[in-house]
């Protein structure tokens, strides 16, 4: 085999890799959505209190800094993200119950999950069919995320509902980036850890969902 | 309620501790972006900021 062939053969396993890194991302992605759905109808069956959307983000946040990559390469990483989305799906539940009490409640919450699947399809379609490398972003994007966090402080002794428009606005903004991101790193075999690519796209679609909520709440009130 | 307060701003800043590494390894380690790729970038994030005025058109 020559010096041609070698590299023709190796880029060809990493496309099947990579294809398979893709497609166990998508299939995990999907079960972890769907099972959130369920913790989150029997959140809302249940009748938890909103401070139940806080404690799941903050127990969610500890297992997947602290336990999810050091399990990531075993079955046992499988039944963690399950419990870090099933929490969060807990949680939203809290929100959701709080959304359907509203006059436009419902309608709010069919939108901003229509909207939170357009963009989700619509991005991942582009990544893949583009087949463009955008790791170029990783830095923009997490310091990017950085101020957001720091005006998320802020807004929580100021409650300002201008600041708080803007910080999901940029939310919204950079799961995206997150979302063009993670799928390029996925295809170009830079995350060969599907469990690990379905927590980073899970929490970009979990972001933009509640970020819409947010606006679409405060926005298409009458006051 | 205060220490709903507390607890937020305590995620926070755990966020932030999370970030900070993530920053520093993202920003020596990518690559240069090249010509086209921040227009490439800068598409699609336009068509998404389009959707959501529409999204928020639609509830209003």
């Amino acid at each position: 085999m020559n010096r041609y062939e070698n590299v023709i053969a190796q880029s060809g396993s990493q496309a099947v890799s990579s294809n398979k890194v893709l497609k166990n991302t998508y299939m995990l992605l999907s079960a972890t959505l769907g099972f959130s759905a369920l913790t989150a109808v029997a959140s809302m069956a249940i009748g938890v209190p909103p401070i139940a959307y806080l404690i799941s983000v903050i127990a969610a946040m500890v297992l997947g800094i602290f336990v999810l990559p050091r399990t990531a390469n075993s079955s046992s990483g499988l039944g963690v993200i399950f419990l870090i989305t099933g929490l969060l799906g807990f949680g939203l539940g809290s929100v959701l119950s709080m959304y359907l009490a509203l006059p436009n409640g419902p309608q709010v919450i069919a939108t901003a999950f229509a909207g939170t699947g357009i963009i989700f399809l619509g991005l991942s379609g582009y990544a893949l069919t583009s087949k463009r490398d955008f790791s170029f972003m990783g830095g923009f994007l997490f310091a990017g995320m950085m101020v957001v966090v720091l005006a998320m402080i802020g807004n929580i002794f100021l409650q300002l509902p201008a600041l708080s428009l803007a910080v999901s606005a940029g939310i919204i903004l950079l799961m995206s980036g997150f979302i063009l991101f993670d799928t390029s790193r996925i295809i170009r075999g830079g995350e060969t850890n599907y469990i690990m690519a379905t927590y980073g796209l899970y929490l970009s679609v979990f972001n933009i969902f509640i970020s819409l909520l947010n606006i679409l709440g405060i926005m298409g009130g009458d006051e | 309620m205060e220490w709903m307060q507390i607890l937020a701003v305590v995620a926070g800043i755990m966020m932030l501790f999370v970030l900070w590494p993530a920053y520093k390894h993202w920003s020596a380690n990518s690559p240069k972006a090249e010509a086209g790729d921040w227009q490439a970038v800068l598409l699609p994030l336009a068509a998404v900021v389009g959707l959501v005025v529409l999204l928020i058109m639609s509830v209003r």
